[in-house]
């Protein structure tokens, strides 16, 4: 047994991966260099927040890539911990009565762990439908049950959907080192063939257009930003830095496919699929500010004194990963045909 | 057996409260203090105690309620490995005073953790403090007495719940004060409970 797992890493994939890293060590650099002349021309603060989010991004990748090296497990354990972390913070940051402690018990310690165990064993049939339809439902009976009606449906809207984007949208992205079978499109024959790219590339892909969308936004905002979308929930986020993040991550998607396909997109279909993940990010985040705008907590700050945001981090890491996921899925997936199940049931329906 | 589970213990306490702790006018020192903080969860003394500086930490002891921390072996050794001073709330009397055996247990080496409002509050104002924290520091007037005050807490673990949920909290530690000379009991504890009302909102 090698301690290493390349199985999940094809070259591709860790071309991207190192590129990926030198930009950000890159964008690092110039960072830092701002920093030191920023007195001048730049506000100081954002500096910081750019090098801030750098540094996690570039955190983040490494320690992705060191877990799907080892093992594809040991990258659902990591994401089982920031999502345990990010949600931690999501019940804190929302207030909830003393008679919601039983409830949050479960929801913090139950349900993601057998989201995640369900991610590992790749049940996909009982992963999408665990956290949605049973954890929802209990939510709301627990609360009930509690003998505590006083802002009954407030309580249960805020326990379940931070269940829901920490948790269940969160997994979506270790679950997509579970697919198999995919298919792309052979253009020589004019059919389709089963994909033989290796997964972790697909996950990587959805991490860099993500972190590189998060980023542009960022920059845009700041520097073109003109009409902002809501000013009452975020004052920066603009319409030119959400377009513009959306075109230049299309364009990173087909330059991607182009030099390092690691998905089994065609190339303007990954393009697509970049601007989808872009707009999903760009929707986590704003629904991120209007959760903390209603808090009164203010943009990027600390939700309980001296905590940085796991959360605000990967907000649009939560909204892009069910989505590109599913899409994934429902496009290039190949059906498999069930025979076991379906001899049972059509001898069942033979019989009545 | 310390040697193990008191890393042990200090570590669970962190993860599950998720506790940053902030120094604020206060630099950490092994000199004989009483903190005193606001009181909503039995696990306050544990966690206070756990986020101190391990060298600080081995020189405090926690006032703690007897009547929970003896119940069960599982409680019973928690108290043994933070090292906790249990009072007994029921049985307080004046021959047998617990601030005598405060004073007599901390001796010349360790500091004190101590909650003046005497039971864990569940409104969100701080309840009037309990005299004790006056006659200590009559008793023993070149100790600190340092404020500390405690946020969220009693989510981690509300009164009359058994098991934690691990949410994160914060812990904030403000600058030592001192008994005035001449200070009224109630001028001092009314002080006393504006200094930690102080740290919440920095």
């Amino acid at each position: 047994m090698t301690l290493f797992d390349f199985r999940l890493f094809d070259q591709p994939t860790l071309i991207l991966l190192l590129s990926n890293l030198a930009v950000l060590g890159l964008l690092f650099g110039v960072g830092r260099f701002l920093r030191r002349k920023s007195e001048s021309e730049l506000d100081i603060n954002i500096v910081r927040s750019f090098n801030r989010n750098i540094v996690a991004w570039f955190i983040v990748c490494l320690v992705l890539a060191f877990a799907l090296m080892i093992h594809w497990v040991v990258t659902v354990v990591f994401f089982w911990v920031v999502s345990f972390w990010a949600q931690r913070e999501f019940v804190t940051l929302t207030p909830t009565r003393p008679s919601d402690h039983r409830t949050l018990f479960w929801v913090l310690l139950l349900f993601p762990i057998v989201q995640y165990l369900l991610v590992g064993f790749e049940q996909y049939a009982l992963y999408t439908v665990v956290i949605p339809v049973y954890g929802s439902l209990f939510v709301g009976a627990r609360i009930a049950f509690a003998n505590d009606p006083e802002r009954f449906l407030e309580r249960i809207a805020k326990i379940q959907f931070g269940l829901l984007i920490t948790v269940y949208a969160l997994s979506h992205a270790p679950a997509l080192l579970t697919l198999e079978n995919l298919q792309t499109y052979n253009s020589e024959t004019g059919q389709m063939q089963i994909w033989g790219g290796a997964n972790g590339g697909l996950l990587l892909y959805l991490v860099v257009i993500v972190q590189i969308s998060d980023l542009i936004h960022f920059v845009v905002d700041r520097s073109l930003g003109k009409h902002v979308i809501a000013p009452r929930v975020n004052q920066t986020r603009s319409w030119e830095g959400l377009i513009v993040a959306a075109c230049i991550s299309a364009v990173v998607g087909v330059v991607i496919q182009v030099f390092l396909p690691v998905t089994p997109f065609q190339v303007f279909g990954s393009g697509f699929m970049a601007m989808i993940i872009s707009i999903m990010g760009s929707s986590g985040g704003m629904t991120m500010s209007a959760i903390k705008r209603d808090r009164g907590v203010s943009s990027h700050g600390m939700m309980i004194q001296g905590h940085q945001g796991v959360l605000d981090r990967i907000a649009s890491l939560c909204f892009a990963a069910p989505i590109f996921f599913h899409v994934t899925r429902y496009f290039l997936e190949q059906p498999v045909v069930e025979t076991a199940r379906l001899t049972i049931l059509s001898q069942i329906a033979w019989c009545v | 057996m310390k040697a193990v589970s008191v890393p042990l213990l200090v570590g669970i306490a962190k993860l599950f409260s998720g506790a940053t702790l902030r120094w604020v006018d206060c630099q950490p020192d092994t000199c004989q203090r009483i903190y005193f903080a606001n009181h909503t969860s039995h696990l306050d003394a544990l966690i206070l105690w756990a986020s101190l500086p391990r060298n600080i930490r081995a020189l405090t002891r926690p006032v703690a309620a007897k009547d929970y921390w003896v119940r069960g072996p599982v409680r019973r050794y928690m108290a043994h490995v933070f090292n906790a001073l249990l009072i007994d709330r029921d049985e307080i009397k004046v021959h047998n005073s617990p601030i005598d055996m405060m004073l007599k247990e901390i001796g010349s080496t360790y500091s004190l953790i101590v909650f003046p409002e005497g039971g864990r509050n569940t409104s969100s104002e701080m309840q009037p403090f309990k005299s004790g924290l006056y006659y200590l520091t009559k008793k023993r007037p070149e100790l600190e007495l340092v404020p500390v005050y405690l946020n969220n807490m009693n989510r981690i673990m509300p009164k009359g719940e058994f098991l934690p949920i691990p949410l994160l909290s914060s812990i904030t530690i403000g600058p030592p004060m001192w008994l005035e000379p001449g200070e009224s009991k109630n001028a001092f504890l009314e002080r006393a409970r504006k200094a930690i009302n102080e740290l919440q909102d920095i």
